[in-house]
């Protein structure tokens, strides 16, 4: 047999029906599901009398709109609408929830491997684009539409094309102060956004190797930022040391099965990639974004380019729309601008590791006056070992707020907003206009690089806390 | 749905590269619970200045857009999040065909679920089409069952669509009803687990 790559055994495993000019048909293992992509879903199955396929397949928990303060109250009576039907809903087709005050609840793309759902060599959706957080584990998982969502319900199933595979091979070692978080913004920022388009992007090299899970998480997370709607990377120990004991994996006999069955999903050794796009570990810095789009990103040494520094008419424009819209002038070294908030949560970076890795930096420190923190772990389990290790005191007594779990100022819908004009370093995964809320100035950063900021009230070198304070 | 085979409209250009879905239709009204009505908030926030009155500097604000249902837009075009609220917007509006030399995958796939119609373009062919447009009523015609955009002053330009797409949208089918009918597959793929 011709050696396969991971994303090519992992869909010959799934493809259900297969006929030439058609898109395969993929079955789908995993369908998490969260309160703001579903309501017109479940509505078209009842429109149509129809029933949700598999509910022992699905699994629900409200994370994008859900308060972070005072959870008793729900004030937002539109959010309030939508976690309401989202609970009507799996009660009326049978889907287990994690609701707002569930021991469970989190954001969905943290509770997923915190449960043991995600697991190698599964096919996972859901409508969010940040799915291809799950392929750290080796699963292929992609964000879906809402009328996919709706499709997988009902079948579950997805008419798919299959996709072209990128290798983004990272060699070498991430230096002291590096983290996961800059590797991934490096990746886009050398390659751009839309570099992934029409590929699933297979992470390679020893670099990627040493990671822990939680950093893979982030890798993977972000693929979608670089356009594609899936990253992958290959089982092994590693991730098999993350799974055990975990609630829905197999315990003993069984999990050894599994394991044997995971390690056959690792790339074949001369396995092709349609492209392969290198980068050396050693190479990378801190990194802050300056602009509108996650490409639009510097080493925290460095300082905002200007328009002229691009070839193209449209990229020159883009690059001054850029910089009007985050208030920022050619040529300003990024580590002396100011910054009003400081966001440390979301998908990308919310799980325990982050903020422990945070903590570090803020530990007896205080945050600079008139700049406002935030720390929203990515679920009830995070908030609740971080508070059994201490670390919400560590941030408390700097002067962050310690909230509870969700989306929270990552897209800003619900009350965690960033003012208009109000400059943010935050460990989200999208700077686009408005993300944070209308006017707000996003710049994405790692967990310590959002401490550090917290810190000082600017951009801030980690290493040099890191290395005075040691 | 309705299919859709041929379709005239006028075009509005949107020269911007990496428009996200954010900007398509922001956040704060992503809580509605049906698909109706989001064509009011569409580029929201570029439509509208922070004191909720149009701003003349953008484009789809200007007279000689209004009715128009062919957007012309950049280089990963609805890039982002997956939010089909997107699509659902630009059809609300009145946006049926979508044209950009480059789309980001999901929202590709978001408005063939809608009948929106996205063709991808060559850079070449997508300059001529937004210059065209610039500042003048600008008609295009799509025939999907050709595969060519054309007007009437001999441009002329064919483009790639997966058959199974391009059955799906030309017949306005739903695909769940087209699915439903494997289950004898399904189920033996079920089995064989």
């Amino acid at each position: 047999m011709r050696p396969r790559n991971i994303v090519e055994k992992l869909w010959d495993d799934h493809v259900v029906y297969q006929e030439n000019g058609k898109p395969d048909l993929l079955y789908i293992d995993l369908h998490l599901v969260h309160e703001v992509t579903s309501p017109q879903a479940f509505e078209g199955l009842r429109l149509k009398n129809r029933v949700v396929r598999k509910p022992e397949l699905t699994f629900a928990t409200m994370d994008h709109n859900v308060p972070t303060d005072n959870r008793e109250v729900i004030e937002d009576q539109v959010a309030q609408t939508q976690m309401t039907k989202l609970q009507e809903n799996c009660t009326e087709f049978g889907i287990e929830l994690a609701d707002i005050h569930h021991p469970d609840q989190g954001i969905v793309h943290v509770i997923g491997p915190e449960l043991g759902l995600t697991q190698p060599g599964k096919t996972i959706v859901c409508g969010d684009s940040h799915t291809s957080t799950h392929g750290a584990f080796g699963a292929l998982a992609f964000g879906i539409g809402t009328s996919e969502v709706e499709h997988v319900l009902a079948t579950q199933t997805l008419w798919q094309s299959k996709p072209k595979t990128l290798q983004i091979e990272v060699d070498g070692t991430l230096g002291f102060g590096v983290t996961a978080k800059d590797l991934i913004l490096a990746i886009i920022a050398k390659f751009g956004v839309g570099v992934g388009a029409g590929y699933v992007i297979e992470f390679t090299g020893e670099a990627i190797r040493k990671l822990s899970m939680e950093e893979r998480m982030t890798v993977c997370n972000m693929s979608i930022e670089a356009g594609a709607r899936a990253g992958i990377i290959s089982p092994d120990e590693i991730t098999f040391d993350y799974l055990k004991g975990k609630r829905h994996v197999p315990e003993g006999d069984d999990f050894q099965k599994a394991i044997t069955k995971w390690k056959q999903l690792t790339s074949d050794e001369g396995a092709s990639h349609d492209l392969t796009l290198k980068l050396s570990g050693s190479e990378v810095e801190p990194q802050v974004t300056w602009g509108t789009n996650p490409s639009m990103g510097i080493s925290i040494s460095q300082a905002v380019p200007a328009p002229h520094h691009y070839d193209k008419k449209s990229e020159q424009e883009a690059v001054q729309r850029a910089l009007d819209y985050m208030g920022l002038e050619e040529g300003t070294r990024i580590d002396e601008v100011p910054i009003d908030y400081v966001f440390i949560g979301s998908c990308t970076n919310s799980r325990l590791s982050d903020l422990k890795a945070a903590a570090e930096v803020v530990k007896g420190k205080k945050v600079q006056s008139g700049v406002t923190a935030l720390v929203v772990p990515g679920s009830q389990s995070v908030k609740i070992q971080a508070e059994k290790e201490g670390l919400h005191e560590i941030f408390v007594e700097a002067g962050f707020q310690w909230r509870e779990s969700g989306c929270s100022m990552c897209l800003a819908m619900n009350n965690d907003i960033v003012p208009p004009g109000k400059r943010c370093a935050s460990t989200s995964n999208r700077n686009f206009e408005g993300r944070q809320g209308n006017g707000a100035r996003t710049h994405l950063v790692s967990p310590v690089m959002a401490a550090a900021a917290a810190i000082t009230g600017k951009f801030t070198d980690v290493r040099k806390l890191m290395t005075v304070y040691q | 749905m309705p299919g859709i085979r041929q379709f005239s409209g006028n075009v509005f250009p949107l020269n911007r590269e990496n428009v996200d879905t954010d900007q398509i239709i922001p956040k704060q009204f992503l809580k509605k619970i049906d698909r109706q009505g989001f064509g009011k908030f569409l580029f929201y926030h570029w439509r509208f200045n922070d004191n909720g009155m149009k701003n003349e500097d953008f484009p789809l604000n200007d007279e000689k857009y209004q009715g128009a249902s062919i957007l012309v837009g950049g280089n990963n075009f609805g890039c982002g999040s997956s939010r089909e609220h997107a699509p659902w917007a630009l059809l609300d509006y009145g946006f049926q065909v979508v044209i950009a030399p480059s789309f980001a995958d999901i929202f590709y796939n978001n408005c063939m679920k809608n009948g929106i119609l996205p063709i991808r373009l060559s850079h070449s062919s997508v300059e001529v089409l937004l210059e065209n447009a610039t500042n003048t009523n600008y008609e295009l015609s799509v025939d999907l069952e050709e595969q060519v955009v054309s007007d009437e002053e001999g441009f002329h330009s064919s483009f790639e669509i997966d058959p199974y797409w391009k059955q799906m949208l030309m017949n306005g089918w739903d695909e769940i009803t087209i699915t439903l009918s494997y289950d004898d597959q399904i189920k033996q793929y079920e089995l064989l687990r």
